[in-house]
């Protein structure tokens, strides 16, 4: 059964945005199905709102559209292209979502399209859990006892049949979202309540609670001759009651007989039958009870997943290259193994390693949200690590996370509260869990306070052992069993009083180096062709160097807020830029969400934390000629020092003008010396320091630990006492760096450029002009390229700035500058030598592949002979905008401020500015009204400025309502508003009217300290049900834009970014003018 | 701890040598050394006697780790000749468990070693074949060990299904309910299953397919099995060089005449291809573990199968019309299964009964006995055995 002759053309959905629970493991998947269907010949449109995607790059498919993932673009879009087929599959949830959603309109129906990948069907009943819960029972599976509720009262009823504790799931929301596990009935009461409400179909369901069961996942392949394969099983470390995606997962199952995985593998062939999925790959997960080992089903997801992501990265099967090949056509039997390149697909992988994945999450962002985990997914990262034994993997994959630690350590533990921290499952669980098993706590007594298995909890109980021996000077064998367990030099240094250094030069004394082993699927059965590999310490090492010309590219480790995606993206530009100029290209990275950490991406890959320890070692086995550090973020930007003084080789801008950039005092002097204007600042290494200069700069201050990423731990001060809380806690964060001390320059516009340089040539790629306020970390902000009302004598100074500053730094690569205008003055607040978080962005808007054009000169192709010498412009606008994750977050405010907070990104483009922000918002999930009731509350300071705005929303048939103050005030300029209570003024207030509904746009800045408990319970409200809250006069200028142009125009106007790109020749060959429809 | 550990050393006959760790029985032993690439059902693999006479090395690097019990056994010992694991499990995690995997191999006289690089023997099996090896905790010079490794017992011409079989024929009693009732059979099919080194799972899939079963040693000769009066035959797995039990041979071509269904299993499967007038060979290392690819050539359905041989029949066989290829590995194309043009003959490579492995191919037991229902049908059988006769 080769391919369907009749599927010619496939559109193929991606997951949008970068969110909890459907991250860059979608742009991995959608990016292998992409590839490989172009590689059948077939026509592919692919339809994605995030810019920051590999599979967005214009090269991947044929038609490539940067557009809202909503059904009406997507109708847009089917229209234009009229593909045979879609494709759904690959992009998370959402693409199932829309799938189900345009299927249920008719629009398959009408245009005559195909659904491939999974039936309509198979979606409902895989996402439907009554459906789900009858085909279980249909082919005699058990499930945990369950009842569905509409109302709180059904719920109160269904806890009779479950009893407590009972797990409470909203139907239809993502990652689990709005679920949770009552132990109480006060906590019944209120998670239902949540529950009902964040459902769209205001359903929950009513679970019986097998928190504390071991928990398995099956990834599973079918194609439509029934052939049925696993690809691997997955066992979670945290049993059943966290979320999968919280949870520490292994691969393979360590603790199943194979009496009993046979058995399971039985009923996952069982339920992707009956579900119907008829192609492709399935995520099937169960729990068993550990005292009898009753098996029961908890769910399927008849796609790709995060965990296929993981599979495919743990096996070197790759699920969502497969499954493509499956939906249009062949048999698992038909497709070869590329990594044995002699063997079919249509196999189960075996591994003779063993993969560990950690979650990283990002709480120190959120502090008012409870770090307990529970069914609802909150990690915003996750770190994969392979070894030869668990104890291995473990500890490798605890110091990819860097979080600090090195492995377990380097954490202050408080023996006090183990039994709080076992019962209460939080991310610092496993450590304490580790501090326990020091203690001598027995297995036992952990197994029933965590469920953690016990076999799990006898590993790291030979960690603990051996740290006992690890105290004093170490022997080869000592050593070498060590490493064997996973320990890090660094650990080792701490643990023996000594220094890394010195561990790593006894470690070499004594011969005790690590070799490579490859991930080849078969546990060596054949042999293989890939260089996928990971470090171990045994005999044998297959890394087998070549001698070609190569670079090494350090990716940027596990997600977290502020380093996401975007740097994933460059790394993988600088690998393809290198390989087309004919290096060899290795990448380094321990991220199994990526597209990097595809096998196929780079000549090599090795999976391995990004420490200097682990890059070093790499280094020493491969010898490249050089190393490239600018792609990936803070993580290999880290390194560069110790790399340079290692003596290995930086590509690019050097480290010094890197340290130069960073190190504040000396980045100063350099502004001065070039008379470029920066906000008055200083360092501080005690609090009275701190105190004179905040004095000096002047209040409000900006401030911040030197080396940050995102934001992290930055605030704006407005006076002496909140400076001298905000150093208490800033100095704990990061000890060995000063703090640093700007002027805050209020009600500044900011402005990111991203520029790449040779040395010679400054080429400015873009310069955005950020919608809200300067205070606003720029990956918070909307921002807008071009800039559409920055005076040209400004544009002029920040040019001129960015090309002295390129050539100063003597930067070779990509550069990002943070200009501030405030009172007609231009600022540079920073400058990072590296790549930036807007560099795919840009890219994708200009059609130049910055990062590409930046590793072609890191090999020595000046820009000129790449032909890059003037800026780049556009010729519309595309706007960026964030998206955040309050929602999983309960009880954080979602205030904005200089702490970045966004996890995602989406772009939205048009001709004109106001469509475009429209469709920004639109992607970004906060969909702009064009009618309704508008909530206006400001402070007094843009009391002025919100009056046009209130006045456009009234002209144009909002109804207006607003606090005492500014109703008040609008009141007397002749606006009419029905003044609204504040929430502690009596009832009904404004909160009410959210509640209810009534409220369709929310303006509201924040009024200071007094009213911040008003404003924090109107912003919640509103993230909860969904109304759009503009908390800056900008982004509501910007909105009134938006909704005058969606009322003129509508915005299901859709292009590609080929047409966008396209050279006029082909523009005039092929019909490129965008298709509008009317808004639904 | 490190301490306490007693060094143990695995030397090839070509010279290679790894020192690691003695656990099981403190001795020392010598086989051929192969490789299984199963994650799991380490205690089905130590108790099948198609292992005699190999030493086991688990490509998967823990090794214990749900202890064992007493049910998850093909036989009533551990018959591998060493155990190689990378890391043996010092815990036992499961409700099923009933002791840990190194006491049991203790108990059992079996002698292991772990703490080695797995990775790179399997690696050197593969490009070098499986080979002759000793594994020692009493002698740890290398040179020595290789010389003892040199002169150990080869396995081609190794006739050990002679040792494995059971000595007298015997009545296979399941424990449970017979599964006659369970399939749906009426009356139960009697078998009489030659005992080549028979896993227990064929057993009990036989009877949970209808049939109740009379073992024979593997040296019964045809007309003996045949005076049993069964309705069908099977040859089951087993250790060794198929060339050697020619015997078993013999009597095969005895069975087939005979017309009665015959169903053969992995050594079973090859004494028939060499009844019928095929070769065997050798494979450099075998198929051993449990997720092999084989196509049912007659559905094109893929099947997952588990599998342990070393031997295999050549693709010659098929030069006589008689016989059809209805099984083939996917891998390297090599013969899984054939069965007879008119007869009801028919035998896998690989191993349906699994345990440990993949019960995709579960449905031959299934095709056996419908055989066998066919030949009651057209009243071909002879007087029947009755059920408890």
């Amino acid at each position: 059964m080769p391919r369907d002759p009749s599927i010619q053309s496939v559109l193929v959905i991606g997951s949008g945005p970068i969110v909890i629970g459907q991250a860059c493991e979608f742009d991995y998947s959608g990016t292998q199905a992409v590839k490989a269907l172009r590689a059948e010949g077939i026509r592919v449109s692919l339809v994605n709102s995030n810019p920051a995607t590999i599979m967005t790059d214009p090269e991947y498919a044929d038609r490539t559209y940067v557009e809202p993932l909503t059904p009406e673009v997507l109708e847009a879009i089917l229209e234009r292209e009229r593909p045979d087929a879609v494709l759904p599959t690959v992009g998370g949830q959402t693409a199932l979502n829309l799938a189900v959603t345009l299927s249920e309109r008719g629009v398959f129906e009408r245009l005559g399209i195909r659904l491939i990948g999974a039936s309509r069907r198979a979606v409902e009943v895989g996402e439907d859990r009554r459906l789900f819960k009858e085909a279980m029972a249909r082919i005699g599976l058990d499930v945990p006892q369950s009842r569905f509720a509409r109302t709180l009262d059904e719920a109160r009823e269904a806890l009779l049949v479950t009893g407590l504790p009972a797990v409470i799931r909203p139907s239809f929301t993502l990652g689990g979202t709005g679920g949770g596990i009552a132990y109480n009935e006060e906590e019944f009461e209120e998670t239902a309540t949540r529950g009902l409400d964040l459902s769209p179909v205001h359903e929950v369901l009513i679970e019986e609670s097998v928190i504390g069961w071991k928990e398995y996942e099956l990834e599973v392949m079918r194609d439509r001759a029934d052939n049925f394969v696993v690809v691997c099983s997955i066992e979670n470390f945290d049993p059943m009651g966290i979320h999968t995606g919280d949870s520490v997962t292994v691969a393979p199952a360590q603790t199943l007989t194979d009496r009993e995985y046979q058995v399971m593998r039985d009923a996952a062939r069982a339920i992707i039958r009956e579900v119907g999925v008829e192609t492709g790959g399935s995520n099937i997960q169960f729990a068993v009870d550990p005292a009898t080992g009753r098996l029961v089903v908890i769910e399927m997801n008849p796609r790709v997943s995060r965990s296929s992501a993981l599979a495919s990265k743990a096996t070197g099967f790759p699920i969502a290259k497969i499954a493509a090949l499956l939906a249009i056509g062949y048999r698992l039997d038909e497709i070869r193994n590329d990594i044995t390149r002699v063997t079919p697909a249509s196999f189960e992988p075996v591994l003779d390693y063993v993969v560990v994945k950690i979650p990283r999450w990002a709480f120190e962002k959120f502090r008012d949200a409870s770090p307990r985990l529970g069914t609802q997914m909150k990690s915003v990262g996750e770190v994969m690590a392979i070894g030869r034994t668990f104890k291995e993997a473990l500890q490798k994959g605890l110091r990819g996370l860097e979080t600090g630690s090195g492995g377990f350590g380097g954490r202050e533990l408080d023996d006090a509260r183990i039994r709080e921290k076992l019962l209460t499952p939080d991310p610092d669980r496993i450590l304490y869990v580790k501090r326990a098993l020091e203690l001598g706590w027995t297995h036992e007594e952990i197994h029933r306070m965590t469920g953690i298995d016990t076999w799990f909890l006898d590993q790291i109980q030979q960690i603990a052992d051996l740290k006992e021996h690890l105290t004093g000077p170490l022997d080869a064998g000592t050593l070498r069993e060590a490493k064997r367990m996973g320990f890090s030099d660094g650990r080792l240094a701490a643990l023996s009083g000594s220094t890394e250094a010195e561990v790593r030069a006894i470690r070499k004394k004594l011969g005790v180096e690590p070799v490579y082993k490859r991930v080849d699927t078969c546990a060596a059965e054949f042999e293989s062709h890939t260089p996928y590999l990971y470090s171990t310490y045994e005999e044998e090492c297959e890394a087998a160097p070549t001698d070609r010309r190569k670079v090494m590219i350090l990716g940027s480790g596990p997600n977290r807020i502020g380093q996401g995606i975007e740097f994933d993206y460059c790394c993988c530009h600088g690998s393809f830029a290198f390989r087309e100029e004919g290096f060899e290209t290795i990448m380094v990275n321990c991220n199994p969400e990526t597209v990097s950490t595809d096998y196929d991406t780079s000549d090599r890959l090795y999976f391995e934390p990004l420490t200097f320890e682990d890059v070093m070692n790499v280094i020493e086995r491969e010898k490249p000629e050089g190393v490239v550090i600018q792609f990936g973020g803070q993580t290999p930007l880290r390194l560069a020092l110790p790399l340079h003084r290692a003596g290995v080789p930086i590509l690019g801008t050097s480290p010094d003008a890197i340290d130069l950039a960073e190190d504040r005092r000396r980045f100063s002097t350099l502004l001065d010396e070039l008379g470029i204007p920066q906000p008055e600042s200083g360092t501080a290494t005690s609090l009275e320091e701190a105190k004179e200069v905040a004095a000096r700069v002047g209040y409000p201050v900006l401030v911040r630990p030197s080396y940050v990423l995102g934001g992290r731990a930055m605030a704006i001060v407005y006076a002496e006492a909140h400076l001298e809380q905000y150093v208490r806690e800033a100095v704990r964060t990061s000890p060995e760096h000063p703090i640093l001390i700007d002027r805050f320059l209020e009600h500044a516009q900011e402005l990111d450029v991203d520029a790449v340089a040779d040395g010679e040539r400054v080429v400015i790629g873009g310069i955005l002009q950020h919608i809200e306020e300067a205070g606003i970390h720029s990956g918070d902000s909307c921002a807008v390229l071009p800039t559409f009302d920055v005076p040209e004598r400004h544009l002029e100074t920040i040019r001129d700035a960015t090309r002295r500053l390129g050539l100063r730094l003597g930067v070779r690569g990509l550069m990002n500058v943070q200009f501030a205008i405030q009172r007609d003055r231009v600022y540079v607040l920073e400058v990072n030598p590296r790549a930036s978080r807007t560099v795919p962005f840009i890219s994708k808007a200009t059609g130049v592949p910055l990062a590409k054009v930046a590793a072609r000169v890191m090999a020595g192709r000046s820009l000129a002979e790449q032909g890059i010498t003037e800026d780049l412009t556009v010729d519309r606008f595309f706007i960026k905008a964030p998206v955040f994750p309050f929602l999983k977050f309960p009880g954080a405010d979602i205030l904005l401020g200089p702490e970045m907070k966004s996890t995602g990104e989406v772009m939205g483009i048009s001709e004109n500015f106001g469509i475009a922000f429209a469709k920004a918002m639109s992607a970004a999930g906060s969909e702009i009204p064009t009618s309704g009731t508008a909530f206006v509350s400001v402070n007094d300071h843009d009391k002025e400025a919100v009056l046009p705005i209130a006045a456009a929303l009234h002209e144009m048939g909002f109804a207006l309502i607003a606090t005492r103050g500014t109703a008040a005030f609008f009141e007397g300029r002749g606006l009419p508003c029905e003044m609204i209570y504040k929430v502690n003024e009596g009832r009904p207030h404004v909160v009410d009217r959210i509640k209810s509904r009534a409220i369709d746009l929310i303006v509201n800045t924040p009024l200071g300290e007094a009213s911040f408990y008003d404003d924090g319970a109107i912003r919640k409200n509103a993230i909860l049900y969904g109304v759009l809250c503009l908390t800056t006069i900008t982004a509501a200028a910007a909105t009134v834009e938006a909704i005058r142009a969606l009322r003129e125009r509508g915005a299901s106007e859709v292009v590609s970014l080929q047409e966008i790109h396209a050279p006029a020749v082909e523009r005039s060959r092929e019909d490129a003018s965008p298709v509008v429809v009317s808004q639904r | 701890m490190t301490h306490a550990r007693r060094p143990a050393v695995l030397a090839l006959e070509d010279g290679i040598v790894f020192v690691g760790n003695s656990f099981g029985r403190i001795g020392e032993t010598s086989g051929e050394v192969v490789f299984n690439t199963a994650l799991c059902g380490y205690q089905e693999v130590l108790t099948d006697p198609s292992y005699r006479g190999q030493i086991v090395t688990m490509t998967y690097p823990h090794i214990g780790n749900y202890g064992i019990n007493h049910e998850d056994v093909e036989s009533a010992r551990p018959q591998v000749a060493g155990f190689v694991v990378r890391e043996i499990s010092t815990a036992a995690s499961s409700w099923r468990a009933s002791g840990e995997l190194h006491a049991y191999l203790d108990e059992a006289g079996i002698v292991g070693i772990a703490e080695i690089d797995t990775r790179k023997l399997t690696r050197h099996i593969r490009s070098r074949g499986a080979c002759r090896g000793v594994i020692s905790a009493l002698d740890l010079d290398p040179v020595s060990l290789v010389k003892k490794a040199q002169s150990a017992a080869a396995m081609i011409g190794a006739d050990l299904a002679r040792e494995v079989t059971c000595a007298e024929p015997y009545r296979y009693e399941p424990a449970r309910d017979a599964g006659a009732a369970k399939a749906g059979v009426e009356r139960p099919f009697h078998v009489v299953a030659y005992d080549l080194g028979m896993k227990r799972n064929i057993l009990r899939l036989l009877t949970d397919a209808g049939c109740t079963v009379t073992v024979v040693p593997a040296t019964t000769p045809a007309a003996e099995a045949l005076a049993l009066e069964p309705e069908g035959i099977f040859l089951s797995n087993g250790p060794g060089d198929p060339e050697a039990c020619d015997y078993a041979v013999e009597a095969s071509r005895g069975l087939i005449a005979s017309g009665r269904p015959v169903f053969g299993i992995c050594l079973g499967h090859q004494i028939l291809g060499l009844a019928c007038g095929g070769k065997t060979f050798k494979l450099k290392y075998g198929h051993r573990g449990g997720n092999h690819p084989v196509k049912n050539v007659a559905t094109g359905q893929v099947e997952i199968t588990a599998q342990n041989h070393g031997f295999a029949v050549d693709m010659s066989l098929f030069e006589d019309r008689a016989y059809v290829l209805t099984h083939v590995n996917l891998n390297d194309g090599t013969v899984e299964g054939f069965r007879h043009r008119d007869l009801p003959v028919f035998s896998v490579q690989y191993h349906p009964e699994a345990s440990p492995g993949p019960h995709d191919s579960h449905y031959l037991f299934r095709d056996f006995t419908a055989a066998m229902a066919e030949r009651r049908a057209v009243g071909a059988a002879g007087p029947l055995l009755q059920a408890g006769a």
